[in-house]
C-alpha cells in the first residue's frame, strides 16, 4: 500500500525532451522562468505559452498530468486573482458596489497573473516529469560545482540527496512493517480522533528513527570500506554528454527570451 | 616470504564503553590465511568473530598485536585505500550497503571513489555484474530486487575493486534459502575461478562445511582451526560453546554414543547415506 508512492513525479519516456542533457534542461527552465517574469504584456505570455505547448507536445506526456500539477496551487491562483481584482483601482470602472470596485486594469492583471503562474508551474513540471530525481541531483551537482571554490559543500549535499532518494523506498517498506507489527500488538493507528492518531504515530516513528540511525551507521562503514573519501578525485560512471541538440534547445529558449524582451520594449 | 595473504599476530582488542570497564573482545588471536584459501569463521554471538573481521579491513585497529593484509600493516594510514582495495568487505544487511538507486552505479561506487577512468570503470562494472549474474538488472533500482539479488549486487560492488581477498560478515543471515544458495554459489565461484581468498563469517554449519578450512572462535579466542571434517568431529566441544554441527555429523555422533561403530567424520548427506548402508549390510 505505502509502496506505491512514487518518488518525485518522474514520467519515464524516450522523447527528445527526456533525452536532453539534464544540465541544459535546468538552464533552459531558468531561462524560461526569466522569460515569464520579464514579460509585461499578453504578447509576451503568448510567446511563453507557445514555447510551453511545443515543449509539452514534444515530451509526449499526457496533458492531464500537467492539469494535475496545477491542481494543488489552484486555491493560491484563485486568491491572487481575487486580491488583484479587488485592490487594483486604476482604469475604467466595470462594476461598483459599496466599497467593491472592479476595474478593467484589475481584471487584466488577474488574468495575466493566472496565466503567468500556470505557465510557470507547467514549464517547471515538465523538467521534473522528464528527468529522474537522481539525474536531476547529478546535474545540479555538476552545475553548482564552481561553487566548490568558495567552499560550498556541493558534492556532500548531492551525496546526501542521492542517499535520501535511495532510502525512501527502503524506509517506506520499513514503515509498513512497523505498522503491521504495532497493529499486531493492538495499536490503533487508523482509528480514533485526530489527536489520538497523532499520538499513536509515535509508536511508529520511534522505531523508525532508531533503525534509521543504525542504517546510517552501517551505510557509513560500508562506504568507507569502498574507499569513500569525499568528492575529491572522484570519477563518474554516469557521463553527461552535451550534444548539438542540447545547444539547439538552449538557443531556442534564449531566442524566445530575446523575443519577449523585444516585445516588451516595443510595447512600452 | 610466505604466501600468506592475511597474517594476524597476537591480536588484542577491547571496546570502550562509558559506564562499564572496557571488555576485552579479542584475546590474543593468531591466524594466518593463505592466498586462495576459503575459510569459514564460526562462533557464537559475542565470540568476537565480527570484530575480528573488522580488523582485517582496518575498520577497527588492534589495541595490541598486528594485522597484515598482503604485506600491508592495517595501522598504516597512508596505505588505507590500498588495503581496502585489496581486502573488500561485505556485510549482513544488503539494504544498508547499497549507496545508489541504480544497480550499476552502486557497483561503480568504489571505482568512482578511487578515481578509475571511465572506460576501465565501465568494463570492470560490467565484468563484476556478469560474475554475480546480475548484468540483466544493471539499470534496475535496488528496491525492485530480492534480498539475494541485492546481496549479489553488494558483492559485485566489492568484486569491481578486484580485491585479492573478500571478507563476508554473515552475508546470508537475512536471506531466504533461495537467496542463500545464490550468494554461496557466487562466493564459491569467485574462489574457484578467480582464486580470490574468501573469509566467510557464518553461523550456518552447512555453509561452513563447504569451505576448505574452519576456524572456530569462542570468547575472543581461536579454539579450533582445521578442515571442516576434523572440526565437526569435535561434536561435544562444539555443543559446549553453543554451536551446532551439521545434522549428519550429529546423527553419526549420537549413533556412536549409542555404541554403534561409525565414524563421526562425515559432513555431507551422501557420506552419511553410504555409511549407513555399509553399516546395515554388515
Amino acid at each position: 500500500m505505502l509502496k506505491d508512492i512514487t518518488i518525485g513525479q518522474f514520467f519515464p519516456g524516450e522523447s527528445i525532451i527526456h533525452r536532453l542533457d539534464p544540465r541544459f534542461k535546468i538552464v533552459i527552465t531558468l531561462v524560461y522562468i526569466l522569460m515569464l517574469f520579464t514579460g509585461e504584456n499578453f504578447i509576451c505570455l503568448a510567446i511563453g505559452a507557445f514555447f510551453t505547448i511545443i515543449a509539452i507536445v514534444m515530451s509526449k506526456i499526457p496533458l492531464k498530468m500537467f492539469i494535475k500539477s496545477i491542481k494543488p496551487i489552484f486555491p493560491f491562483l484563485l486568491l491572487t486573482a481575487i486580491l488583484n481584482i479587488l485592490f487594483v483601482r486604476t482604469g475604467d470602472v466595470l462594476f461598483e458596489w459599496r466599497f467593491i470596485k472592479i476595474t478593467v486594469d484589475g481584471v487584466n492583471i488577474s488574468v495575466f497573473m493566472i496565466i503567468r503562474i500556470t505557465l510557470l508551474i507547467m514549464g517547471s513540471s515538465l523538467l521534473t516529469y522528464t528527468t529522474s530525481p537522481i539525474t536531476l541531483t547529478d546535474a545540479i551537482e555538476r552545475l553548482l560545482s564552481p561553487l566548490k571554490k568558495i567552499k560550498v559543500p556541493v558534492h556532500e549535499l548531492a551525496m546526501m540527496m542521492s542517499i535520501a532518494l535511495r532510502f525512501i523506498p527502503t524506509l517506506i517498506e520499513e514503515t509498513d512493517k512497523i505498522m503491521s507489527a504495532q497493529k499486531a500488538r493492538g495499536a490503533e493507528i487508523d482509528t480514533g480522533s485526530l489527536m489520538t492518531r497523532a499520538k499513536n504515530l509515535v509508536a511508529i516513528l520511534i522505531p523508525l528513527f532508531v533503525s534509521s540511525f543504525r542504517r546510517a551507521d552501517e551505510l557509513a562503514t560500508a562506504m568507507e570500506c569502498r574507499c569513500y573519501n569525499g568528492g575529491e578525485g572522484r570519477t563518474r560512471l554516469r557521463q553527461l554528454k552535451s550534444t548539438t541538440k542540447d545547444y539547439v534547445a538552449l538557443a531556442i529558449a534564449i531566442a524566445f527570451y530575446a523575443a519577449a524582451i523585444v516585445v516588451n520594449i516595443i510595447m512600452k | 616470504m610466505t604466501n600468506n595473504i592475511i597474517e594476524i599476530k597476537d591480536l588484542h582488542f577491547s571496546y570502550n564503553s562509558e559506564d562499564k570497564k572496557p571488555s576485552e573482545v579479542l584475546k590474543g588471536i593468531n591466524l594466518d590465511i593463505k592466498e586462495g584459501e576459503f575459510v569459514a569463521i564460526l562462533g557464537h554471538n559475542g565470540s568476537g568473530k565480527s570484530t575480528l573481521a573488522k580488523h582485517i579491513n582496518a575498520i577497527l585497529l588492534p589495541a595490541s598485536g598486528k594485522v597484515f593484509v598482503n604485506g600491508i600493516d592495517t595501522s598504516d594510514e597512508n596505505r588505507l585505500f590500498e588495503l581496502r582495495q585489496c581486502a573488500g568487505m561485505v556485510f549482513q544487511n544488503p539494504d544498508n550497503q547499497i549507496v545508489s538507486s541504480i544497480v550499476e552505479e552502486d557497483v561503480a561506487f568504489a571505482l568512482e571513489n578511487l578515481g578509475v577512468p571511465y572506460e576501465e570503470m565501465r568494463k570492470r562494472v560490467d565484468d563484476a555484474l556478469k560474475a554475480v549474474n546480475m548484468y540483466d538488472y544493471r539499470l534496475h533500482s535496488p528496491a525492485q530486487l530480492s534480498g539475494g539479488q541485492k546481496q549479489r549486487v553488494a558483492i559485485a560492488g566489492i568484486i569491481a575493486m578486484r580485491p585479492k581477498c573478500i571478507i563476508l560478515d554473515e552475508p546470508t543471515a537475512m536471506l531466504d534459502p533461495q537467496g542463500r544458495r545464490e550468494v554461496m554459489g557466487v562466493i564459491r565461484k569467485m574462489n574457484r575461478e578467480q582464486g580470490v581468498t574468501i573469509v566467510l563469517i557464518t553461523h550456518y554449519m552447512d555453509e561452513a562445511a563447504q569451505c576448505g578450512r574452519v576456524v572456530v572462535m569462542d570468547k575472543g579466542k581461536v579454539i579450533l582451526d582445521n578442515t571442516p571434517r576434523a572440526v565437526f568431529s569435535h561434536v561435544a566441544e562444539m555443543k559446549k560453546i553453543g554451536l551446532d554441527v551439521p545434522q549428519v555429523t550429529e546423527l553419526a555422533w549420537e549413533l556412536k554414543k549409542a555404541g554403534i561403530d561409525i565414524s563421526t567424520e562425515i559432513i555431507t548427506e551422501q557420506e552419511c547415506v553410504d555409511m549407513l548402508v555399509k553399516l546395515l549390510n554388515k
